[in-house]
C-alpha cells in the first residue's frame, strides 16, 4: 500500500481518498466522513516526515472504519437509529493500534444495522450498492467497508465477523477479506453482536497488505479477557502439501459459476504439486440451524442493554419507565434486530431451552469435532464463501431464511473460531466477483494468508 | 412447531417490545418461518455429546485486583444521555 513521504504527503493520500469518496457518494458507503479529523492528522504525520521523524509502518494510509467500531471522531451508530448521536468517548483498541502506525479513518462506513444481516440493506441509512452493478447489494454486513476497498476510495478497511460479514461481503466485490481465528484482535470498543462469535478483521487489495495489517493489530489486551497474546507475529509458517475440498458443497444449491470457479483453483493446485483431499463432513449442513440458534441467542443478551437511558435515541412519548423502555426498543430497533432478538429470547425461554440452545451447543461440539478431523487430512480446505454472487437490490429483504441461507457456507468457521480468508477468484459472465474461502485450523492465520498467494 | 400470536406477544414482552398489532402479525410469520428452518436440528443425534458455550482457547485469565485507569470519565459517560442533574440521569416516573 501506499504510506506517505517526503515526496507523497499524508494530506495528499487523505485528499485524493476524500475527493473519491465524495464523488463516489451515490454507493451510500459511509455514513460519516472525517475531513476535519483527518485532514489534522495528516498535517501532523506530514510535519514529523518533514522533521524526520519515525511515523509508523501505516503513515498517512487512508483507511474506512466499519461503523460498529467507537471512537471519537463522528457517532458510532452501528448504522442503528437507537444508538444514533452517541459519539463514544472511548476509543477500540484496534483502531488505536491502527493509528498509532499512522493509518487515517477517512470516513466510518455503512453495515446492517448491529451487523444484523447479509446485504447492508438492514441499515437504518439504506443499503450500500455493489462496487461492480448498482443494481445489486454490497454484502453485509460489512458492505460498506468492503466497497471502499473494492472502488480503491481506501487502501483498508475494517470489519467484523459473526457469521461471514467480512467474508460475504469481499466476495461480492472481489476483495481480500480475513475472518481470523477467534480472539486473534482484542475487541474492546467493538459493538458487541454475539460474544462466542464476534471477530474483527480486514478488507485489502492484496494478501501482502493483509500480512502487515494483521501483525499491527492483534495481541493480547488487558481490557479483552478474550484476546489470545501475539501468536502472529511468532508463528512458523509450514509446508503446506494438502488441500481439502468439501463434498458436501458440491451440490445444485452452489451457483454453477462458484463451482467452477473452485475446479478451476483446484486444478491450478494440483498443477503446482498439491494434493487435493476429498471431505466428507456432514455436520455442516446442519451448522446454519446451529448458527441461527446460537447467535440469536448471544444477541439477545447483547442487546438487552439498550433502553434509551444511558446513550443513543430516546422515544420521547413516553410517560413512565417502563413505557420508555418498551417504545424506545420499538423504535430503535430494526425489523431484522426485533427478529434476532425474540429468536434469541425463544430458544432460551423454559421449555424450549433443551429443544434448541442446549441441542445448538451440542451441534457446535460436533462441528469442531469434524473440523479437527479434517485437519489431520488436510492442511487447509478450500470452499465458496457464499451460494451466490451479489443478488438483486430487495431481492431476499423480506425473506429472512433466504437472507440466512446467504451465510451457509461461512458460519461454521465462527462456530468452530477457525480462520477464514476471503480471496477473489475471478468474475461471471455479468461481470460479478466471485470469491472463494480459504479454512485452516486455529492460529493458522498468518500461513492461510501467504498460502493464498499460490492461488493467484 | 405453530408460533401464535400469544407466543409472539411473550416474546416481544421478554424482549421489551411494543409491537403494533401490524407487526405482531408479521413477525409472528417470519419467526415462524425461521423455527421451522432451525428445527431441522431434531434430526441430528446429539446423544453423549458435551455442548460447547464458547471458543477461546485459554481459561482463567487472572489480573490483579486492583482499580486500572478508566479510558472515559463520568463526565463524558452523563454528558451522553439525554438528561441529567447533579450527576443523576433524569427518567419518567417509575409508578
Amino acid at each position: 500500500m501506499k504510506v506517505a513521504n517526503k515526496t507523497v504527503t499524508a494530506t495528499r493520500l487523505v485528499k485524493d481518498a476524500l475527493t473519491k469518496a465524495k464523488a463516489l457518494s451515490e454507493y451510500h458507503i459511509f455514513t460519516f466522513l472525517n475531513e476535519e479529523g483527518a485532514l489534522k492528522k495528516a498535517a501532523e504525520i506530514d510535519a514529523r516526515i518533514a522533521r524526520g521523524e519515525e511515523v509508523g509502518r501505516l503513515a498517512g494510509v487512508p483507511y474506512a472504519l466499519k461503523d460498529n467500531f467507537m471512537s471519537p471522531e463522528g457517532e458510532t451508530t452501528a448504522s442503528a437509529h437507537i444508538l444514533e448521536g452517541t459519539v463514544s468517548p472511548i476509543t477500540a483498541t484496534a483502531v488505536e493500534k491502527l493509528e498509532a502506525e499512522g493509518a487515517i479513518m477517512i470516513g466510518r462506513t455503512n453495515l446492517d444495522a448491529f451487523a444484523h444481516g447479509s446485504s447492508t440493506e438492514n441499515s437504518y441509512f439504506g443499503p450500500t450498492l455493489n462496487a461492480y452493478d448498482k443494481t445489486r447489494v454490497a454484502g453485509g454486513s460489512s458492505g460498506g467497508s468492503a466497497v471502499a476497498v473494492a472502488l480503491d476510495i481506501v487502501e483498508f478497511a475494517t470489519g467484523t465477523d459473526t457469521g461471514g460479514s467480512i467474508r460475504q461481503p469481499a466476495s461480492f466485490n472481489g476483495v481480500y477479506g480475513l475472518k481470523p481465528t477467534f480472539g486473534t484482535i482484542s475487541r474492546y470498543g467493538v459493538v458487541a453482536m454475539a460474544s462466542s462469535l464476534d471477530c474483527i478483521g480486514f478488507f485489502t487489495k492484496t494478501p501482502e497488505d493483509m500480512e502487515l495489517l494483521m501483525s499491527i493489530a492483534n495481541g493480547q489486551d488487558p481490557k479483552d479477557m478474550t484476546s489470545l497474546p501475539d501468536y502472529y507475529n511468532t508463528s512458523e509458517t509450514r509446508p503446506v502439501k494438502r488441500i481439502g475440498v468439501i463434498k458436501d458443497f458440491d451440490n445444485e444449491a452452489v451457483d454453477s459459476d462458484i463451482r467452477g470457479a473452485l475446479v478451476e483453483k483446484v486444478e491450478l493446485l494440483k498443477s503446482k504439486g498439491y494434493e487435493i483431499v476429498e471431505l466428507e463432513m456432514p455436520s455442516l449442513k446442519y451448522a446454519l440451524a446451529v448458527y441461527y440458534i446460537i447467535q440469536p441467542a448471544e444477541v439477545a443478551s447483547n442487546l438487552s442493554r439498550y433502553d434509551g437511558i444511558r446513550y443513543g435515541f430516546r422515544s420521547e412519548k413516553s410517560a413512565e419507565l417502563g413505557e420508555l423502555y418498551s417504545n424506545t426498543r420499538n423504535e430503535g430497533f430494526m425489523a431484522e434486530n426485533k427478529r434476532r432478538i425474540m429468536i434469541g429470547n425463544f430458544v432460551l425461554s423454559s421449555g424450549f431451552y433443551d429443544a434448541y440452545f442446549l441441542k445448538a451447543a451440542k451441534a457446535r461440539t460436533l462441528i469442531i469435532e469434524e473440523y479437527a478431523k479434517a485437519f489431520e487430512k488436510c492442511d487447509f480446505i478450500l470452499t465458496p464463501v457464499s451460494p451466490n454472487p451479489a443478488f438483486r437490490l430487495g431481492e431476499k429483504v423480506d425473506d429472512p431464511v433466504a437472507m440466512y441461507l446467504e451465510d451457509l457456507m461461512s458460519v461454521s468457521l465462527n462456530l468452530a473460531g477457525v480462520p477464514g480468508l476471503a480471496i477473489p477468484a475471478g468474475k461471471n459472465a455479468a461481470g460479478l466477483p466471485i470469491g472463494l474461502q480459504l479454512v485452516g485450523p486455529r492460529r493458522s492465520d498468518k500461513a492461510l494468508v501467504e498460502f493464498s498467494k499460490e492461488l493467484l | 412447531m405453530e408460533i401464535n400470536c400469544e407466543t409472539i406477544k411473550h416474546l416481544a414482552e421478554l424482549s421489551n417490545f411494543s409491537l403494533s398489532e401490524a407487526e405482531t402479525e408479521r413477525l409472528g410469520g417470519d419467526l415462524e418461518n425461521i423455527i421451522k428452518y432451525i428445527s431441522q436440528l431434531d434430526e441430528l443425534n446429539t446423544d453423549n455429546v458435551e455442548p460447547t458455550y464458547q471458543v477461546f482457547e485459554m481459561e482463567n485469565v487472572w489480573r490483579e485486583d486492583e482499580i486500572l485507569e478508566q479510558d472515559a470519565t463520568r463526565e463524558e459517560l452523563l454528558a451522553l444521555t439525554k438528561e441529567a442533574e447533579d450527576h443523576q440521569i433524569k427518567v419518567p416516573k417509575v409508578l
